[in-house]
């Protein structure tokens, strides 16, 4: 349990790996000052504009530049502002960062860290609101985790700094400035590619990772309310996925709903399903449940905006549909 | 390397007949059906190659492009390891996940060629500030094709910018693919992009091998001394067709003709046979020594192994 802001949280995990390890370097838009969301503030100010440089708008060679200094000896951390902006990045993350130690047979190491904020909030629209994880789980090569509370935000961005293959590392902006509840289990998971069952329950599983946790926590109340016993997994890392503790949680409930904020249509929660109902199909008692983002851009009115963006209420109402209730 | 020396300029030319033995024996393997892929040859290229590799320090990086098998050559890289390579072999550089085109060999600091147009130039970038405290410098290629991409604008103004320790080492053969620089840009010299970047740049006869050392000299010297990059455009010409089974049929036969009596191979022959450091049989003898040192990596390759495919998904991550 931490008390700090997911944002706090996570720039103390940075600047202790940064205090361990000298290779540590951050390079990005504006991150000398901050970046446009203050994760990197201070930074520079204790380690120097040798190890906290500000680059250009130009996102393809940031991402080329901590793919050769990774290469070289150094443990990058490249801040890319918004997911939207990863499509200006994406040949040298995807055929370099992801494939150079495939390529060279094991010769040379990636051990880089790409730092990118997502997630529809505030009305900023289709360009600067999208959730694309599930482009970065489709490439061999990459890992990619996306930690849904403050005290994960610590331990994350350490293991991934410390990982010697690239890492894509998803922060939803909506977690930035939130503190984590009283109630949350205190973190007891040694790597960070392991799920979190992070309530217990018997009748569902609702697996979700990133901002939607939260929703499915409140979902899950609900449920309680109703008579409906909901567990909810965190699952933290999206490549690798963790299979076991996945399957283990469903053997138990027989019912299983994914849930994230990512347009539904070929999102994360499909391959969760393909793989679950392939390894624990006689344990299932209900089809298994997605909620996710209608198969639109982001709008960019508020109003819209909110009927956009999954809720506990959409979670519920899925819940119930696997229940026969309406 | 001493180039100035007699037996440094044999040495150019030796390698550079290593590096040709080489392209030719891949393409006899290649019809052959015994190599498959996609393969880049530099034949007519060889003088750029040889001269920076020449002119590197063994623990500076360099960075390649689709057509690169000279440049590793030239560099030191092992025949076999490069021919088993290219006959996807475990033994290979890359135990045959790499191939052709995406070689790396971390023995010599030659850190990558790359499928991808003008690719590499960001990874140098990277390479040359992680090493910019400790006194080595980054060689990288590219093509005249490589200069319409966002990613070589970025790259030339972050290395300017940052005066990182950069060569960067234009290979102009006149043609992006199939198309003729004069179709793809309206810029005479890809060097003519430097001036807005402030970026000092040479344009060489890329056919002439002392030409290129002597601007790679110019260059080599600002990176290393904290003065940022310098551009080095070699004017050349390849020989054969964009890929192994390009007909290059886009090309005049007349203009082929004219390169081929500017073949850099012949070129330096022809100069050292005059200043009377060889014989047409001290030649004739590189070239031997260069075919049979060749014909022993093909042995070496085509009697290597392939990798097991379960091994293959052990190279996915570290």
């Amino acid at each position: 349990m931490s008390q700090e802001r997911f944002i706090d949280s996570l720039r103390d995990g940075i600047s202790e790996e940064m205090r361990a390890d000298p290779r540590v370097i951050i390079f990005g838009e504006d991150v000398a000052v901050g970046g446009a969301f203050g994760v990197t503030g201070g930074l520079a100010d204790e380690f120097g504009d040798k190890r906290v440089i500000n680059t250009p708008i130009s996102e393809d060679t940031i991402m080329g530049m901590a793919v050769g200094a990774s290469i070289a000896g150094k443990r990058p951390i490249v801040e890319i502002m918004f997911m939207d902006f990863m499509t200006l990045a994406m040949s040298q993350l995807v055929n370099h960062a992801a494939k150079l130690h495939f390529m060279s047979g094991g010769q040379l190491d990636v051990p880089m860290v790409v730092r990118v904020q997502q997630g529809a909030q505030g009305g900023w629209g289709s360009q600067h609101s999208q959730s694309l994880e599930a482009w970065f789980a489709h490439v061999p090569g990459l890992k990619v985790v996306a930690p849904g509370n403050a005290a994960d935000a610590k331990l994350m961005i350490r293991a991934a700094i410390q990982d010697d293959s690239p890492v894509i590392f998803i922060e939803h902006r909506g977690l930035y400035f939130k503190t984590d509840p009283d109630d949350l289990p205190v973190n007891d998971i040694k790597g960070f590619h392991e799920a979190r069952v992070v309530r217990q329950g018997s009748d569902v599983t609702i697996v979700s990772y990133s901002r939607m946790v939260a929703d499915a926590l409140v979902a899950a109340e609900m449920l309680g309310a109703k008579g409906i016993s909901a567990e909810v997994i965190d699952l933290r890392s999206l490549v690798p996925i963790d299979m076991p503790t996945l399957i283990d949680s469903v053997q138990k409930t027989s019912r299983l709903l994914i849930a994230h904020e990512a347009v539904m249509q070929g999102g994360l929660g499909a391959e969760i399903a393909a793989q679950v109902q392939r390894e624990a199909f006689d344990y299932l008692d209900a089809p298994i449940e997605r909620v996710g983002a209608p198969f639109v851009p982001v709008p960019a009115s508020l109003a819209l905006e909110k009927e956009f963006v999954p809720d506990p209420a959409k979670i519920v109402a899925a819940v119930k549909r696997m229940f026969g209730r309406d | 390397m001493d180039t100035n020396s007699d037996e440094g300029k044999i040495e150019l030319l030796r390698r550079m007949t290593l590096i040709r033995a080489f392209e030719e024996r891949v393409i006899e393997l290649y019809h052959k059906g015994e190599f498959a892929g996609l393969v880049h040859v530099g034949i007519g290229q060889e003088a750029v190659g040889v001269a920076v590799a020449a002119s590197l320090n063994a623990d500076d990086y360099l960075y390649g492009t689709h057509r690169s098998h000279g440049h590793f050559l030239a560099r030191g890289a092992d025949p076999d390891k490069m021919m088993a390579e290219l006959a996807g072999r475990a033994t290979g550089y890359c135990k045959g996940l790499g191939g052709s085109m995406h070689l790396v060999a971390a023995e010599i600091n030659a850190m990558g060629a790359t499928g991808i147009v003008a690719g590499t130039l960001p990874l140098a970038l990277g390479t040359a500030l992680a090493c910019q405290d400790e006194d080595k410098i980054v060689a990288v290629y590219f093509g005249d094709g490589a200069s319409n991409t966002g990613g070589f604008h970025e790259s030339l103004n972050i290395a300017a910018l940052w005066k990182l320790p950069v060569v960067l080492v234009c290979e102009n053969n006149g043609y992006a693919e199939f198309t003729p620089m004069s179709e793809h840009t309206v810029v005479e010299h890809v060097s003519a992009h430097c001036g807005p970047y402030e970026i000092p740049s040479h344009i060489v006869d890329g056919n002439d091998v002392f030409a290129v050392l002597e601007a790679l000299e110019d260059a080599v010297q600002r990176a290393r001394s904290g003065g940022g990059p310098t551009m080095v455009e070699c004017l050349t010409y390849r020989l054969r067709g964009h890929y192994v089974g390009d007909p290059a049929e886009y090309r005049q036969a007349q203009e082929v003709k004219e390169w081929q009596e500017k073949d850099p191979l012949l070129k330096l022959s022809t100069t050292l046979q005059e200043r009377g450091l060889l014989t047409v049989a001290d030649v004739s003898q590189i070239m031997k020594e260069a075919e049979n040192r060749i014909q022993q990596a093909v042995t070496f390759a085509l009697d290597s192994p392939y990798l097991d495919a379960t091994a293959m998904l052990d190279e996915v991550f570290s």
